[in-house]
C-alpha cells in the first residue's frame, strides 16, 4: 500500500464508473438524435437520454475534480505524483495534436491531390472525364457536382476577422504566461488580472469566430455542405473553436481556484496544465491561420 | 485426396454439395496469359522460394536446438548473449536480399503503370452489383450481369460448372492488342480483377484509374469483384472473352447495329402486355437485387415497391425516382443505365405486378420526352 | 469522497474491498488487469463465435445458413471485436498486471483513470453489439469501413458504430498514457531504461503508437460522421473530396495498429524463451532498437494496403520499399530468439510451447506479409484469401498465442496455483493443429483466386474451404478447454512457488505467489 511518503495510490473511487455511464449515455443520446432525426422519427427520447447523460457528466466532472483538488490540497501529492501528471498531460496534448493532424492531412490531401485530379491534372487526371466543366482551383469556388454541393460564393478574407483573432489568441498566450510568472512570485493580484485578461481575450475570440460563421452561412454560402472547402474549413476551425471553449473553461476554473487561494509558487500543476493546453490551442490556430485562411 | 475430402464432407452431412463439383486442389497462383501476369508469377515464385530458403535456415537452427539442446537430454546452458558480428551480419544480409527483390519488382511495376499508346480504350464502371463496359472509341456500351440462378445459389438445383462466374454479356476484346481500361464506379468502391491478366484495379466513384492489358491467347477469362461493395459483392463476376481480331471486328459491327436497333425501339408502338413481358426481365436483372423479385424489398434499407405510394400513384414522381435516382441513397439514376424502352417497360411492370394493378402504362416515347424535358 | 481521504491514512495494507464495488470502483492494477483479461476473453469467444458463423457458411458453396447481408455483418463485427475487443484489451490487461510488478512500482501511475479506461470498454462494446439489433442491422462494411460504403451506403446503425469507436479510442488513449507515465515515472531506483524487461519496453513503444494513431482513427470516424449527418464531402468526389482519402487516414492508423497487436507479444515471448532456455536473452539491446525501428517504420508504410487503389507510381514504389524494410528489424528479433534457444537447456512447458509456435508461425505470417509487400504481386494477392491467411497467421498464432503463452507463464503468479500442465499441453497441440488446418489452406484459396468477404464461392474453392472450416471448428472448440484450465487453476491446484520457472528472471518472481494485493509499496533497490 502506498503511503504519502512514497506514491499516493487513491482508494476506490466511484467517479470512473459514473464517468463511463455518463459518457456512454451522452453519446448514445447524440447518436440517437442523429439517426432518428435523419429517419424522420421523433427525437425527444433521444434528447432526454442526451440530457441525462450530460447531467451525469457534469456531476462527475465536479465530483472527480473536486476530489483531486482536495487531495492535492491536503498534501497527498508528492513531487513524483506531480511528474505523473505532467507526463499524463503532455501525452494527452500529443494525442490532441494527432487528432488535428488527421484533419490537416485531409486538407492537404484534398488540395494537393484530390482536387487537381478531379480538375484533370496529374496521375488520375482522366477523372475529369466524369466532371465535365470542372476546373480545379483553391479555394474551391466551384464543385465537381454543383447541384449536390453548391460551392461557396466567396471565402473568409484572412486579413480581417481571422487576423484579429490571431492577434487575440497570440496575446492571450502572452497574458497567460505573465499570469504564470506572477503565480511563481506569489503575486496573487497580478495573477488574477492577467488570467482574467486571458479569459476575456478568449471570449472575444469565440465571439468573433461565431460572427465569422454567421457571415459564412448568411452571406457567403460557405457551409458544411459547400464541398470540400467548406468541409475542411469548418472541421478545422470548428474543432479548434471547441478546444478554445474547453481551454477557456479550464482557465476559468483556475481563476476561481486562484481566488479561493489555491496553489503555491512551487505546486500549481493544475494551472500549468491549463496554460499548456492554452498554448497548444494557440499553436493550432497559427497552423489554421496559415493553411486554412491565408494559403 | 479428393475422395477423402468427399468422404469427410459426407460424414459431416455435406449432402447438398453436388457430386460432380469442380473442386480441385490448386495450390499455387496460375501464370496467366499476359506479359504482366507472367512477370508477376515469376516474382511470386522468386519471393516464395527466397522465403522458403530463409525459413529452412532459421527453422533448421531452431529445430536443431530443440532436439539437441533440451534439458531432458542433459544440455547445460551456455551463457553467451551478444555477438556484434553476427548481429550485424543478420541485419545486412536480409537487407541485401530485399534490395535484390526490389529490382525486378520495380521494373514490373513501372511496366504495369505504363498505359500509354493503347489500341482500344474501354471504360469499366462498377455498379452495385454489375459491371458496365463502354467502348469509348466505338460509342457503344452495355451492362454485364451475373446469370447464376437463385435456385443454384440456394442449393435447390445442382450448381453448374461456372457457378458464380458467369455473366450475360461478357467483355469482348481482341488478342495481341494493348487494351486500356478506364476504371471507375457509380456508387461504392468496386475492384475489377481478372487473375489471368494480372490486372486488378479499384473502381473509385468519381475518379478514373487507368490500367491496361495485352492478351496472348484467345479464351474466356473469369474473375470477380474484389472490393467489398455491399450485399451482393460475392455475386459480381467479371468475364472477358478474348477473340482474334477479325472476330472482334465483326462483334463490334454487330454491337453498333444493335445499339441502333435499340434506339429504334423508342419510337415503336407498345402494348401493355409487351411492356410487362420486357419489364419483368429488366426488373429481374436490374432491380430485384434490392427490391427483390417479389417486390417486397428489404425494409428499412430497400423499400418495398409492392403497394408503394410512388409506384402506384403519381407517375411523374415514379419516373423521377427511376430516371434520376435518389441522391445519397443506393437507388441509382437508371436514366443513364437503361434504354427508354427498358425504362418504360420496368416502370409499367412495377405498376402492374405483384398486385399493383393500376392498369397504367408508360411508353418509351413518354419516357424519352420526360428525359428531354429536364 | 472526502471520506476516502480521511480514512486512507489509517487503513494501510488492506486487501480488496468486498462485494461488487470492489470491481466497479477499484483502483488496483491487479484487479483492473484481471477485468481486462476476463473482458478480452469474453470478446474472444464472441468474436470467435462470429468466425464460426462465417466458417459454417463457407463450409460449402451455396448459401445455407445466413443471408449475404448478415454474413457481411458477421465479417465486420468479427474483425472489429477481435481487434478492439479481444487482442488489444488482453495486452492492456497483461500490462496492468505485469508492468508495475516488473519495474517495482506500487501501482499504475494514474489509478483512477486506469479504472475509467477499463470500464469504457464494456460500454463501447455494448453500443457496438447493440447495433446487431437495430433496424438495418449492424455495420456491414468490413472492419476497415471504407467510404462511401460506410457513409452514403451504410446502415443507420453506422452512427452508433462511430460513437462506439470514439469511446474505445478514449479508452485506449488513456490506457496508453497510463502505461507511459508508469514506465517513465515509477521505475524503482536503479531500474534504468536499458535494464527494463523487454515486455516493458515493447509496451512503452506500443503505448506511444497508441497515442499517436488512435486520435487519427477518431479523426477519420469523425469525418465519416460529418459526411453522413452534416452533408460534408470529405469522401465524396462530387464535392471535391475523395473516397481514397478515407483509406489514407484509416491506414495511417491501421498499419501501426497491427503492430500494436504484435509488439507486446514480442515482449512476452522475449521473456518466456530465455526462461525456458535457461539462458539470457540474446541481443537485448538490438531487440530494443528493433522494436523502435519497427514502430517508426510503421508510420510510413500505410499505403501497402492500397496498392490497387491507383496511387501514383512514385508513392507505390516508396511504400513498397518502406514496407519491405520492416522485415529487417523483425528478422533481427526472430534471429535473436533462435540464438537464445541455441545451446540453451530447453524444456517445453505450455508457455514455451506457445512461444516456440509463435516464433515459427509468426515468421510464416511475416513471410506472406513480405510477399504482399511486393507491390506488383500484391495486385494478384490483394483482397483474396491470401491476405486473410497472412493476417490470421500473424494474429492467431502471433497475438493470440502470445497471449496464451503469457497467461500460462504468469498464471501461477496471479493465482498462486500451477495450472494443469497436461491439459495445457493438450490445449496447445489441439490449437496448433486446428489453427494450421484452418488457416494454411487459405493461402491456396487466395492464390487460386478466391476473393475475401464473400459468403459464397465458385466450385473450385470447395475442398479447401471445407478443410479450413473443419480446422476452425477444431480450433474454436479447443478454446473452451482453455477456459476450463484457467477456471480450474483459479479455484485450486498445486501451490505455486514464488518462482515456479527455473530459468525465469525479473522482479515479479521475487514476490510471493499469488502476488499480494499491493506490491512494492516501498520500491525495491535494483543493483
Ligand atoms: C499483428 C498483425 C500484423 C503484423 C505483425 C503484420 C506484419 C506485416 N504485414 Fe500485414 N496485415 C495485417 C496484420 C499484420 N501484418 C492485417 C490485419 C492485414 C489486413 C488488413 C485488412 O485488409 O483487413 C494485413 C495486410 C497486409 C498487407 C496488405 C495486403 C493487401 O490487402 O493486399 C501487406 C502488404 O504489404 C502486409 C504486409 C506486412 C509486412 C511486410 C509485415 C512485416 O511486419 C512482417 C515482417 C516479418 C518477417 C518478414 C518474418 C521474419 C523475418 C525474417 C526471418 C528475416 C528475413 C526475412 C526476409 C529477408 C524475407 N500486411
Ligand atoms: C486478432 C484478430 C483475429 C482473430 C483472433 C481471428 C480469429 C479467427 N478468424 Fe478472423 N479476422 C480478423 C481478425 C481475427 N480473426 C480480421 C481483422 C478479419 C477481417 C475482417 C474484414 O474483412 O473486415 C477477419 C476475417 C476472417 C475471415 C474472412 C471473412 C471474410 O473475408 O468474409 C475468416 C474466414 O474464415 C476468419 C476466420 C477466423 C477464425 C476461424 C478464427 C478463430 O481463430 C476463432 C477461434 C475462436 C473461437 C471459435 C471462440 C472460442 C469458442 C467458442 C465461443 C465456443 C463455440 C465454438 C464452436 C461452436 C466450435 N476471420
Ligand atoms: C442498389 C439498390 C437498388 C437497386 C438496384 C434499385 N433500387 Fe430502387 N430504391 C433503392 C433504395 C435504397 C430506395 C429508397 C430511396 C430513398 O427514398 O431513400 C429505392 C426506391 C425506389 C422507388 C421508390 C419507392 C418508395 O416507395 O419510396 C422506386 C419506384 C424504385 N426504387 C424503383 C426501382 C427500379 C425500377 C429499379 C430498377 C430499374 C430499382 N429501383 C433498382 C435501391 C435500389
Ligand atoms: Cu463490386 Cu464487390
Ligand atoms: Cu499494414
Amino acid at each position: 500500500m502506498a503511503t504519502n511518503q512514497t506514491y499516493y495510490v487513491p482508494e476506490q473511487s466511484k467517479w470512473p464508473i459514473i464517468a463511463t455511464v455518463g459518457l456512454a449515455t451522452t453519446l448514445y443520446g447524440v447518436a440517437s438524435i442523429m439517426v432518428n432525426g435523419s429517419q424522420g422519427e421523433s427525437t425527444s427520447g433521444a434528447w432526454i437520454t442526451f440530457g441525462i447523460g450530460s447531467l451525469i457528466m457534469a456531476y462527475m466532472l465536479f465530483g472527480w475534480f473536486g476530489t483531486v483538488i482536495s487531495e492535492s490540497r491536503s498534501g497527498l501529492y508528492s513531487p513524483q505524483m506531480d511528474r505523473s501528471f505532467r507526463w499524463g498531460m503532455s501525452w494527452f496534448i500529443f494525442s490532441e495534436v494527432m487528432f488535428f493532424a488527421a484533419f490537416f492531412g485531409a486538407l492537404f490531401y484534398a488540395r494537393v491531390f484530390a482536387v487537381p485530379w478531379l480538375g484533370g491534372e496529374g496521375d488520375r487526371g482522366s477523372s475529369n472525364m466524369l466532371w465535365e466543366g470542372f476546373q480545379a482551383t483553391w479555394p474551391l469556388l466551384n464543385n465537381p457536382d454543383p447541384e449536390a454541393f453548391p460551392a461557396p460564393e466567396k471565402i473568409i478574407d484572412p486579413w480581417h476577422l481571422p487576423l484579429i483573432n490571431t492577434i487575440l489568441l497570440v496575446s492571450s498566450s502572452f497574458t497567460v504566461t505573465v499570469a504564470h510568472h506572477a503565480l511563481k512570485h506569489e503575486n496573487r493580484a497580478k495573477v488574477k488580472i492577467w488570467l482574467a485578461a486571458t479569459i476575456a481575450l478568449a471570449l472575444i475570440f469565440v465571439a468573433v469566430q461565431a460572427y465569422e460563421y454567421f457571415e459564412a452561412y448568411a452571406h457567403l454560402n460557405l457551409t458544411l455542405r459547400s464541398g470540400i472547402y467548406g468541409s475542411t474549413f469548418f472541421m478545422l476551425t470548428g474543432f479548434h473553436g471547441a478546444h478554445v471553449i474547453l481551454g477557456t473553461l479550464m482557465l476559468t476554473i483556475m481563476l476561481i481556484r486562484i481566488m479561493k487561494g489555491h496553489f503555491t509558487p512551487e505546486q500549481h500543476f493544475g494551472f500549468e496544465a491549463a496554460s499548456w493546453y492554452w498554448h497548444f490551442v494557440d499553436v493550432v490556430w497559427l497552423g489554421l491561420f496559415v493553411f486554412v485562411y491565408v494559403l | 485426396m479428393r475422395v477423402h475430402a468427399k468422404r469427410a464432407g459426407a460424414l459431416l452431412g455435406a449432402s447438398l454439395v453436388s457430386s460432380q463439383a469442380m473442386a480441385d486442389w490448386t495450390l499455387n497462383m496460375a501464370p496467366g496469359v499476359t506479359g504482366t501476369s507472367n512477370e508477376i508469377y515469376g516474382l511470386h515464385m522468386t519471393i516464395l522460394w527466397i522465403c522458403v530458403a530463409i525459413g529452412i535456415v532459421v527453422f533448421g537452427v531452431m529445430f536443431w536446438s530443440i532436439f539437441a539442446h533440451r534439458k531432458s537430454k542433459g544440455s547445460k546452458p551456455a551463457h553467451f548473449h551478444e555477438n556484434t558480428v553476427v548481429e550485424i551480419l543478420w541485419t545486412i544480409i536480409p537487407f541485401v536480399i530485399l534490395v535484390l527483390m526490389c529490382i525486378p519488382a520495380t521494373a514490373t511495376l513501372m511496366d504495369m503503370y505504363d498505359s500509354e499508346e493503347s489500341d482500344i480504350d474501354i471504360k469499366v464502371t462498377g455498379y452495385q452489383w454489375k459491371w458496365k463496359y463502354d467502348y469509348i472509341n466505338e460509342e457503344f456500351g452495355y451492362f454485364s450481369n451475373t446469370t447464376t440462378p437463385q435456385d443454384e445459389i440456394y442449393n435447390r438445383v445442382e450448381k453448374n460448372e461456372h457457378y458464380l462466374r458467369e455473366v450475360d454479356n461478357p467483355m469482348v476484346v481482341p488478342v495481341d492488342k494493348k487494351i486500356r481500361f478506364l476504371v471507375t464506379a457509380n456508387d461504392v468502391i468496386h475492384s475489377w480483377w481478372v487473375p489471368a491478366f494480372g490486372v486488378k484495379k479499384d473502381a473509385i466513384p468519381g475518379f478514373i484509374n487507368e490500367t491496361w492489358t495485352r492478351i496472348d491467347e484467345p479464351g474466356i477469362y473469369r474473375g470477380q469483384c474484389t472490393e467489398l461493395c455491399g450485399r451482393l459483392h460475392g455475386f459480381m463476376p467479371v468475364v472477358v472473352k478474348a477473340v482474334p481480331q477479325d472476330e472482334y471486328d465483326a462483334w463490334v459491327a454487330e454491337q453498333v447495329a444493335s445499339a441502333e436497333r435499340e434506339r429504334e425501339l423508342t419510337s415503336k408502338d407498345w402494348t401493355l402486355a409487351e411492356l410487362m413481358e420486357r419489364g419483368e426481365g429488366v426488373y429481374n436483372t436490374n432491380c430485384a437485387a434490392c427490391h427483390q423479385a417479389n417486390g417486397e424489398g428489404m425494409p428499412p434499407t430497400f423499400p418495398a415497391l409492392k403497394g408503394s405510394r410512388i409506384a402506384i400513384e403519381d407517375m411523374n414522381a415514379h419516373l423521377d425516382v427511376v430516371v434520376n435516382g435518389v441522391s445519397g441513397s443506393p437507388m441509382q439514376a437508371f436514366g443513364e443505365q437503361l434504354s427508354e424502352a427498358d425504362l418504360a417497360a420496368v416502370i409499367t411492370y412495377e405498376r402492374n405486378a405483384w398486385g399493383n394493378d393500376t392498369g397504367e402504362m408508360v411508353t418509351p416515347k413518354e419516357v424519352f420526352d420526360y428525359k428531354n424535358k429536364e | 469522497m472526502s471520506a476516502v481521504i480521511d480514512t486512507h491514512a489509517q487503513d494501510h495494507h488492506h486487501g480488496p474491498a468486498k462485494g461488487f464495488t470492489r470491481w466497479l470502483y477499484t483502483t488496483n492494477h491487479k484487479d483492473i488487469g484481471s477485468m481486462y483479461l476476463i473482458f478480452s476473453f469474453a470478446m474472444f469467444l464472441l468474436g470467435g463465435t462470429m468466425a464460426m458463423v462465417i466458417r459454417a457458411e463457407l463450409f460449402q458453396p451455396g448459401l445455407q445458413i445466413v443471408e449475404p447481408e448478415f454474413f457481411n455483418q458477421m465479417t465486420t463485427m468479427h474483425g472489429l471485436i477481435m481487434v478492439f475487443g479481444a487482442v488489444m484489451p488482453a495486452f492492456v490487461g497483461l500490462a496492468n498486471w505485469m508492468i508495475p510488478m516488473m519495474i517495482g512500482a506500487p501501482d499504475m501511475a494514474l489509478p483512477r483513470m486506469n479504472n475509467w479506461s477499463f470500464w469504457l470498454l464494456p460500454a463501447a462494446f455494448l453500443i457496438l453489439i447493440s447495433t446487431l439489433f437495430m433496424p438495418g442491422g449492424a455495420p456491414n462494411f468490413g472492419w476497415t469501413f471504407y467510404a462511401p460504403l460506410s457513409t452514403t451506403y451504410g446502415p443507420p446503425s453506422t452512427t452508433f458504430f462511430i460513437f462506439a469507436v470514439h469511446i474505445m479510442g478514449v479508452s485506449s488513449i488513456m490506457g496508453a498514457i497510463n502505461v507511459i507515465a508508469t514506465i517513465l515515472n515509477l521505475r524503482a531506483p536503479g531500474m534504468t531504461l536499458m535494464k527494463m524487461p523487454l515486455f516493458v519496453w515493447t509496451w512503452l513503444i506500443t503505448a506511444f503508437l497508441l497515442i499517436a494513431v488512435m486520435p487519427v482513427l477518431a479523426g477519420v470516424v469523425t469525418m465519416m460522421l460529418m459526411d453522413i449527418n452534416f452533408g460534408t464531402s470529405f469522401f465524396n468526389a462530387a464535392g471535391g473530396g475523395d473516397p481514397v482519402l478515407f483509406q489514407h487516414v484509416f491506414w495511417f492508423f491501421g498499419h501501426p495498429e497491427v503492430y500494436i497487436m504484435i509488439l507486446p507479444a514480442f515482449g512476452a515471448v522475449s521473456e518466456i524463451i530465455p526462461a525456458f532456455s535457461r539462458k539470457p536473452l540474446f541481443g537485448y539491446a538490438s531487440m530494443v532498437y528493433a522494436v523502435g525501428a519497427i514502430a517508426l517504420l510503421s508510420f510510413v508504410v500505410w499505403a501497402h494496403h492500397m496498392f490497387t487503389v491507383g496511387i501514383p507510381l512514385a508513392g507505390e514504389l516508396f511504400f513498397m520499399y518502406a514496407t519491405m524494410l520492416i522485415a529487417v528489424p523483425t528478422g533481427v528479433k526472430v534471429f535473436n530468439w533462435v540464438a537464445t534457444m541455441f545451446r540453451g537447456a530447453l524444456s517445453f512447458e505450455a508457455p514455451m510451447l506457445f512461444a516456440v509456435a509463435f516464433v515459427i508461425l509468426f515468421t510464416i505470417g511475416g513471410f506472406s506479409g513480405l510477399m504482399l509487400a511486393v507491390a506488383p504481386a500484391d495486385f494478384q494477392y490483394h483482397d483474396t484469401y491470401f491476405v486473410v491467411a497472412h493476417f490470421h497467421y500473424v494474429l492467431v498464432p502471433g497475438a493470440i498465442f502470445g497471449i496464451f503463452a503469457s497467461a500460462y507463464y504468469w498464471l501461477p503468479k496471479w493465482t498462486g496455483h500451477m495450472y494443469d500442465e497436461t491439459l495445457a499441453q493438450t490445449h496447445f497441440w489441439l490449437s496448433f493443429v486446428g489453427m494450421n488446418l484452418a488457416f494454411f489452406p487459405m493461402h491456396f484459396l487466395g492464390l487460386a483466386g478466391m476473393p475475401r468477404r464473400i459468403p459464397d464461392y465458385a466450385l473450385q474453392f470447395a475442398d479447401f474451404n471445407m478443410v479450413s472450416s473443419i480446422g476452425a471448428f477444431m480450433f474454436g472448440a479447443t478454446q473452451l478447454l482453455f477456459l476450463f484450465i484457467v477456471v480450474k487453476c483459479v479455484r485450486g491446484g498445486e501451490k505455486a512457488a514464488a518462482k515456479p520457472w527455473e530459468g525465469a528472471e525479473g522482479l515479479e518472481w521475487t514476490l510471493p505467489s499469488p502476488a499480494p494485493y499491493h506490491t512494492f509499496a516501498t520500491p525495491p533497490e535494483i543493483k
